[in-house]
């Protein structure tokens, strides 16, 4: 799949893009010196073999210089990575633990906490992410000034600040991840509920909560884990949207400013990294759904 | 003359499904939204004095006035006017998106799903790997390559997109393409594009819609992203457009950001509303099924009245050993009958069972039986509820106390035996974690106690290599094997009494009386209460020193088994009795019949 991908998108990136150089060296520039800047990106050479040399790169970890900034790609992604990284993995514990606490005591208790249930999943469906981001940034930030606004303070540099600049981001990015796994929970629980093992795990005299929290949550945690994986490839997409919003120094504004720029090489960069992290997460779900159910371990 | 009134049945449905919808408050509301929002966008450039990209230098972000009724922008722009440009641009984006969506999945959807082969392998792979993709991330690449265009990027995200319409058909035609009438139009000799046009789309149709109304609104959603992140067209307003010039001044004039926010919230909540209030449209069941509903409770409670009539036929026990394990007096249970009142399933039912007797309930399924013994352990399934009588356990009432003195007496005084022994256990844990944590919870043993303990339990109840079984998941053993590890599940904490409900008939008949036999050593080894709850009399006979005979929520006859066996008198005893297929005539050997 990687290497489908990065093909792919590698031709298609190179098919597309115009004259390059040209772009880059501005209309003055003598068709010599375009000629020069071409052969220096090594654009005179078949596609094919450009992906070659691209490819093999790669495997050295290498992914190029950046056309739209003095960096090279590998070393402005590393440094970006860790950010959105940490955005996301925050935001997909945060809408677990949410999901997994709203989802079972809609299931378990019913009435009200239902109802609030059912009304965030419609509103976090239905209502774009970015929005929320917005009404959060108004109210909490600039009304309030409870938290930042905008900006990115790292957990080992200051916790606190890092409380400050992530806690809104993680909410505006977690409301509709939430609203789906929250939802779904719901229903698995409920499911769950009724199967004949409860009764008899009670009738043994187990409590009620150490039933629900120990034997039905692991037997409805199996679908809610796959949804888990879908959300947070979600959130990689997301996360774009949030970062330029509350101007975090992640992937986001990269990607946003390399396609701005036509930068072929920062773009294939972001895509090889997002499709290195969709497989990453695919395997980890893959493994923790094995560790859960046992007879997909035995399969 | 059959394939009319096939074509016509879904459009009779259709019609009355909008009509449904839009005699529902919701239904109307989200409907009234939308068109509000889509007119907004056609008629007030036609009203307007100003144009959408006319700029007034001297009222820059003016906040509403008269002659601006929303204000104006960062370049003096009426926001009236510009809000309904971008109200037009944006719907048009999306709406391209879902087209295109729409055309791909469903027409892969249809050939996929109803001709299969290798389109549907080619299709499936292919989808799988659109939905694997994370969507805004592709929307750049593409941008980089093609510039900014929102058209473009729309027509891409249509392809993203189509997925969700390939899998709605897709499934929605394989099941369909199995029904009879599909197969009978194909005999009649239907081509296959006239039997997709008329009666797979007919179905399909609806889903569509309602998947159409989400996509939309998930559609508008990444139109607005793209435009607010400055890759759409940079000439046109959008409300994404909108948001990013009133994100630039989000300290000193917020209000700009109301406008364009209120329009998205409202008509993505508009259509994820509708979609919302079609399906439950359609999921709806229809008044003739309550109707049903209420003919079959007033049957039942007809046939409860009548039984009411007949006595309770009691045959004198003698002088009973033991002293009182349970006394069950006079229990009613109901059910919420879904009308906002109660439905009784057992009425008045008393029965009570002493230390080291076998007490059998016996009844057909339905007669309560099952209920009364779920109502002892306080484990009614939802809904249920003890509405009168009285319970006691060991002297101490249980009906109406808190579920704290049920967890204490569920597992260590009264254990349960189910009837199906897969489902019983949780699929997830092993064997031993299973029947160990309860005994580590009730008992307060450690969990090396609980093992040692497990696996005398396990040898006890006749399970070859114990200690292999504990590390076994419940769909690695047997269901024989599974009925004995519940059995010593429920022996686990010494229990005063135990309640087995239909203990056998989920098993293999040779199982069965080895599992009948395991039970009787245990009660007579331990000298524990059990009641037994069966439809069989030959478990009885087996088992049982007394009887409670139940029909229809009721116990309509009691006594030692021996009496009752003799000499029943309850028409509905005897007729449970003539049953028993050990108590019949043998059958003589099969004759074949003569040929010539």
């Amino acid at each position: 799949m990687l290497v489908t991908v990065s093909a792919l998108a590698f031709i298609l990136l190179h098919l597309g893009a115009g004259n390059v150089a040209r772009q880059i060296l501005g209309v003055q520039a003598s068709n010599a010196d375009v000629l020069a800047k071409n052969a220096e990106l090594g654009l005179n050479k078949p596609i094919l073999e450009q992906f070659w040399l691209w490819a093999q790169n790669l495997l050295q970890g290498n992914l190029g210089a950046a056309w739209a900034s003095p960096m090279p790609v590998a070393q402005d992604l590393a440094t970006r990575l860790p950010i959105t990284l940490t955005l996301v993995t925050w935001t997909t514990l945060f809408a677990a633990v949410i999901s997994v606490l709203l989802g079972v005591t809609a299931a378990v208790r019913g009435g009200w906490v239902d109802r609030i249930v059912q009304f965030i999943g419609l509103i976090g469906f239905a209502i774009p992410g970015f929005l929320v981001a917005f009404f959060l940034v108004t109210t909490f930030a600039v009304k309030l000034h409870l938290f930042n606004a905008v900006g990115w303070i790292p957990f080992s540099q200051d916790p606190n600040g890092f409380f400050k600049s992530a806690t809104l981001p993680i909410f505006a990015l977690a409301l509709s991840s939430i609203a789906a796994l929250a939802q779904q929970i719901r229903g698995a629980v409920a499911d769950a509920l009724s199967a004949d093992y409860v009764r008899t795990l009670r009738a043994r005299g187990l409590s009620f909560n150490r039933v629900v929290y120990k034997h039905v949550l692991r037997n409805a945690g199996g679908p809610a884990l796959s949804l888990l994986g879908v959300q947070f490839v979600g959130m990689m997409g997301g996360a774009v949207i949030v970062e330029q919003i509350f101007n975090i120094p992640g992937l986001g504004p990269y990607a946003v400013h390399a396609t701005g720029s036509s930068d072929i090489p920062a773009t294939m960069g972001i895509v090889v990294l997002t499709a290195v992290i969709v497989i990453i997460v695919n395997l980890v779900i893959d493994l923790l759904s094995a560790a859960l159910n046992p007879k997909v371990r035995l399969s | 003359m059959t394939t009319t009134t096939i074509v016509t049945m879904p459009v009779t449905k259709q019609e009355s499904l909008l009509k449904r919808i839009l005699t529902n408050p919701s239904g109307i509301f989200s409907v009234g939204i939308v068109l509000a929002v889509i007119l907004f966008g056609i008629i007030v450039p036609i009203l307007s004095p100003y144009q959408a990209n006319q700029p007034d230098v001297y009222a820059l972000t003016a906040m509403p006035s008269a002659k601006h009724f929303f204000g104006t922008d960062t370049a003096g722009r009426d926001i009236f006017t510009v809000l309904a440009a971008a109200t037009n641009y944006s719907l048009e984006a999306a709406a391209l998106a879902v087209i295109i969506a729409i055309a791909i999945g469903v027409v892969s959807g249809l050939i996929a799903g109803y001709f299969g082969g290798w389109f549907d392998s080619l299709a499936s792979w292919f989808s799988s790997v659109l939905m694997a993709l994370p969507g805004l991330v592709v929307l750049l690449a593409a941008a980089a390559v093609m510039g900014p265009s929102m058209w473009t990027s729309m027509e891409l995200f249509g392809v993203l997109l189509s997925p969700a319409y390939y899998r709605l058909v897709y499934t929605t035609v394989r099941g369909v393409r199995g029904e009879l009438y599909v197969d009978a139009a194909r005999v009649s000799g239907l081509g296959d594009v006239t039997i997709i046009g008329r009666h797979i789309l007919g179905v399909v149709r609806t889903p569509i819609i309602i998947q159409t109304a989400i996509i939309g609104a998930i559609a508008i959603a990444i139109q607005v992203g793209l435009a607010f992140l400055g890759l759409g067209d940079t000439s046109q307003v959008s409300w994404g457009s909108m948001l990013q010039d009133a994100f630039s001044r989000i300290y000193t004039s917020p209000q700009l950001l109301i406008w364009p926010s209120a329009f998205i919230a409202l008509i993505t909540l508009a259509l994820v509303i509708f979609a919302n209030t079609l399906r439950d449209e359609l999921e709806r069941t229809g008044p003739k099924n309550l109707r049903v509903k209420k003919d079959a409770a007033e049957i039942a409670s007809k046939r409860a009245a009548q039984m009411e009539q007949s006595p309770v036929v009691t045959h004198p026990a003698p002088e009973r050993k033991g002293e009182q394990v349970l006394r069950v007096d006079n229990v009613v249970i109901g059910y919420p009958d879904g009308q906002g009142g109660l439905r009784q399933v057992v009425h008045g039912v008393s029965l009570d069972i002493n230390r080291g007797e076998v007490v059998g309930l016996i009844g057909e399924s339905g007669s309560g039986k099952t209920q009364t013994a779920f109502s002892v352990l306080g484990l009614l399934p939802k809904g249920g509820r003890i509405l009168s009588g009285n319970i006691q356990f060991a002297g101490e009432e249980l009906v109406g106390s808190a579920a704290k003195v049920y967890d204490n007496i569920r597992g260590a005084k009264i254990a349960y035996i189910p009837q199906e022994p897969m489902s019983n256990l949780d699929p997830s844990f092993t064997i031993g974690t299973q029947l160990m944590e309860p005994m580590q919870q009730v008992l307060g043993i450690s969990k090396s106690e609980a093992r040692k303990k497990a696996i005398a339990l396990l040898t006890r109840v006749g399970i070859p290599n114990p200690e292999l079984t504990l590390k076994k998941y419940p769909h690695e053993i047997s269901g024989g094997q599974a009925q004995r590890v519940l059995i010593a599940g429920a022996v686990s904490c010494d229990p005063d009494l135990i309640i087995a409900d239909e203990p056998t008939t989920a098993l293999d008949v040779t199982v069965q009386a080895e599992v009948l036999d395991l039970l009787r050593e245990l009660q007579k080894e331990t000298n524990t209460a059990l009641l037994l709850v069966t439809h069989n009399f030959g478990v009885v006979a087996d088992l049982c020193d007394y009887i409670n005979v139940m029909q229809n929520g009721r116990i309509i006859e009691r006594g030692p088994v021996r009496d009752i066996f003799k000499n029943a008198q309850h028409p509905y005893t005897q007729s449970l009795l003539d049953s028993i297929l050990e108590g019949g005539p043998a059958r003589g050997a099969y004759e074949a019949p003569k040929g010539n």
